[in-house]
């Protein structure tokens, strides 16, 4: 039923990949192919698919984007407020299109020289030979159509190898910033954690202009035994944008991944993660805040799969719903026979400011092992009684009151983020979008 | 402490209210005067929290009868947050856990919000760290609350001790103690009482709500009220608290089933 004759959409957003250049890497090449393949058996989806029901992608699919031909001649006063002074390492894309003059490698830093942080299509053949079996590995793209496209045009992308024992002191921050209307770009990331090594990386999509485009990335983290992964995921795209995301992550024995993503922007959004704990003992944090209004849909699809004994994950997901938005969860937690002893707990909290803002939340547990511990739960709602009177209890007038209760509500989340110049940043735009008056 | 000729804070007389259309208080009458210590004790579901909140202005309760009369105000014509204002303070017995707000955040608003009502100027968050971590010593909390959200994963002992120090920094001039001494270990309850018992003055009263004779050796009651059933049964010296310790709320229901206090 997945095959539909004449899919000139699809087609048409193929438009230029033909024309890419050969990698050097044979298996890049065979991805490709296959992905191209794959698109022209798919087809987009559509609410009567269950796994998105709630999301109706229908504006995007009236629109047509393509893949930059001329890149924006940014300069870095163009955009260096999107800088973080932490983070000292970054690269750069503009449209999808990786930017070096904006970028700053780590070799240019006085960091081990043995980490790569690089652009993809510039790795060299050492590198190649590391991320050859991680490659299109961990995101299936088979029956995942928007994973398929993105793989078509796997070209450019930040790479990022940390290896063994080595700790990447200040995070690497990738930043895709979006600069024409119609334009399609695929970003792809790939991080490559050695065993017993430590890195944070904060993947950030921010846009110059309000315009509609379209985002569509894929992300894979991998981490070897003991390595520690701190992933901050910012999506602060246009508000007439579109942004589709695929992130997979997988974790071997003792490995730590900890991570946050914020969904601000976006006309529509949909983030799709999937942690596979593929070893004993790996911990999983994967925190997340959608702060949306308007007419604003944000998705967010998450599937902790706990495959062996003794692994940990927790999970805190919140949405604040303005105006006529809507929020969508979906957090599948798999306990397989063979995962004893999972501790494994998953919160949805749900706050909607207006009564046309929609949730739909949907937690599922799915255990096949006995000996676990796991917690699951949603809430949907307004403000607390009891919290607004124990703050006008100490003199704050309902308005203030009110505007605390949901700033701390978006604040929790945004307050786990390890960066602190970031983390500010985003407690002003929290404060700015929950305060009335 | 009584003294001579104290002004009357607060005036209740025939207070009834109910939540759900079930009456919870029937008929309460308390008079506090500055400088006074009372202690309302009674068994669980006697209505002593509900009489605490109903002061405190929560909207639960539906006031059906009697009057409140703070300062010569009409207290039950005030929200909870211009009762707060005008002095009074509700000590939680259950705090509220505020994840996402730092708690020294959330004691300047506080504060500061006071500092206005009083015509004073508004702390800056330097300013207005010396003075909290003044207060602080006096609960012996450690500095490191003040960086953490408010109330989040504190024990009870450390949100009472959080709760005392709103009250030292708010400076109420009727600060009513819910079960403030609930969940405390016995060094917790010296230290908190030891607070409340710096914080008394002669311009301010304090109504402790206790369940327990416990608290009662370490902050010393001018009067003792006994609820039942929504009413204040028996008003006595701090001895009273003693006879029920030893014999029993049954008793007080046994011996004068009929007396109303005050």
């Amino acid at each position: 039923m997945s095959v539909v004759t004449g899919n000139s959409y699809l087609k048409n957003l193929l438009h230029g990949q033909s024309q890419l250049a050969t990698s050097p890497l044979e298996k890049l090449n065979r991805l490709r192919a296959n992905a191209v393949d794959r698109v022209s058996a798919l087809r987009m989806p559509n609410i009567h698919d269950e796994e998105w029901r709630f999301t109706d992608i229908s504006p995007l699919t009236k629109m047509s984007f393509q893949p930059i031909r001329i890149a924006s001649p940014l300069q870095v006063s163009d955009v260096e407020h999107f800088y973080l002074s932490e983070a000292v390492t970054r690269l750069v894309f503009v449209d999808g299109v990786y930017a070096p003059h904006l970028s700053t490698q780590l070799s240019d830093t006085s960091e081990d020289s043995s980490v790569v942080v690089s652009n993809l299509s510039a790795a060299t053949s050492e590198n190649l030979a590391t991320i050859e079996p991680y490659l299109g590995h961990h995101t299936e793209f088979q029956d995942n159509v928007f994973a398929a496209l993105n793989t078509t045009f796997l070209h450019e992308g930040a790479l990022i190898i940390v290896p063994r024992n080595v700790s990447v002191e200040m995070p690497v921050h990738l930043l895709f910033i979006a600069t024409q209307k119609e334009v399609a770009s695929y970003p792809r990331c790939l991080l490559i954690s050695g065993s017993g090594s430590a890195v944070t990386v904060l993947e950030d999509y921010v846009a110059l202009q309000e315009e509609a485009y379209v985002t569509n990335t894929v992300a894979e983290i991998v981490l070897a035994d003991n390595a520690i992964v701190n992933h901050i995921r910012i999506q602060r795209d246009s508000n007439q944008a579109f942004h589709i995301a695929n992130c997979a992550v997988s974790l071997a024995r003792e490995s730590r991944y900890q991570s946050v993503s914020v969904a601000l922007g976006a006309r529509i959004s949909r983030y799709n993660l999937n942690v596979l704990l593929a070893d004993e003992g790996a911990e999983c944090t994967a925190d997340g805040l959608a702060l949306i209004s308007n007419r604003q849909l944000a998705d967010t699809h998450t599937c902790i799969d706990h495959t062996k004994p003794h692994c940990t994950s927790r999970q805190l997901h919140k949405c604040i719903v303005d105006d006529a938005a809507h929020a969508v969860f979906n957090g599948k937690i798999m306990v397989r026979p063979d995962a004893q002893l999972t501790d494994s707990s998953q919160s949805n909290r749900n706050l909607l400011l207006t009564s046309k803002a929609r949730v739909d939340t949907k937690p599922q547990l799915e255990i096949f092992a006995d000996d676990v511990k796991c917690a699951h739960g949603a809430t949907v709602g307004q403000l607390d009684n009891e919290e607004i009177f124990y703050l006008k209890s100490r003199g704050l007038s309902e308005v203030t009151a009110r505007n605390l209760l949901t700033y701390a509500f978006g604040a929790e989340i945004i307050d786990r983020i390890p960066i602190a110049s970031l983390k500010f940043q985003l407690e002003q735009t929290v404060l700015e979008r929950t305060q009335r008056s | 402490m009584i003294y001579q000729e104290s002004k009357t804070l607060l005036e209740v007389r025939g207070l009834c209210a109910t939540v759900n259309g079930i009456e919870i208080l029937k008929g309460i009458n308390l008079t506090v005067k500055s400088g006074e210590v009372h202690a309302i004790m009674g068994t669980n579901g006697s209505g002593k929290s509900t009489f605490a909140k109903v002061l405190a202005g929560h909207t639960a309760y539906e006031i059906t009868g009697g009057t409140v009369v703070f300062e010569g105000k009409n207290l039950l014509d005030l929200a909870p947050e211009e009762r707060a204002r005008a002095g009074i303070f509700l000590g939680f017995q259950y705090p509220i856990e505020i994840p996402g707000v730092a708690n020294n955040q959330f004691l300047r608003l506080a504060y500061n919000t006071a500092q206005v009502q009083r015509n004073k100027d508004e702390l800056d968050p330097l300013e207005f760290d010396d003075l909290v971590r003044e207060k602080m010593k006096l609960l012996k909390m450690n500095p490191d609350f003040l960086d953490r959200s408010v109330n989040e994963d504190f024990s009870g002992g450390e949100k009472k001790r959080n709760e005392i120090l709103q009250m030292a920094l708010l400076d109420p001039r009727l600060a009513i103690l819910d079960e403030t001494d609930s969940g405390l270990d016995i060094d917790a309850v010296r230290i908190v009482a030891n607070g409340i018992n710096q914080l008394a003055k002669k311009d301010n009263a304090t109504i402790l709500i206790t369940h327990y004779q416990r608290m009662l050796n370490y902050i010393v009651p001018d009067y003792v009220h006994v609820m039942e059933s929504g009413r204040i049964v028996k008003t006595g010296g701090k001895e009273l608290a003693l006879d029920l310790e030893s014999h029993g709320y049954d008793w007080v229901s046994v011996e004068q089933p009929a007396t109303v206090g005050t």
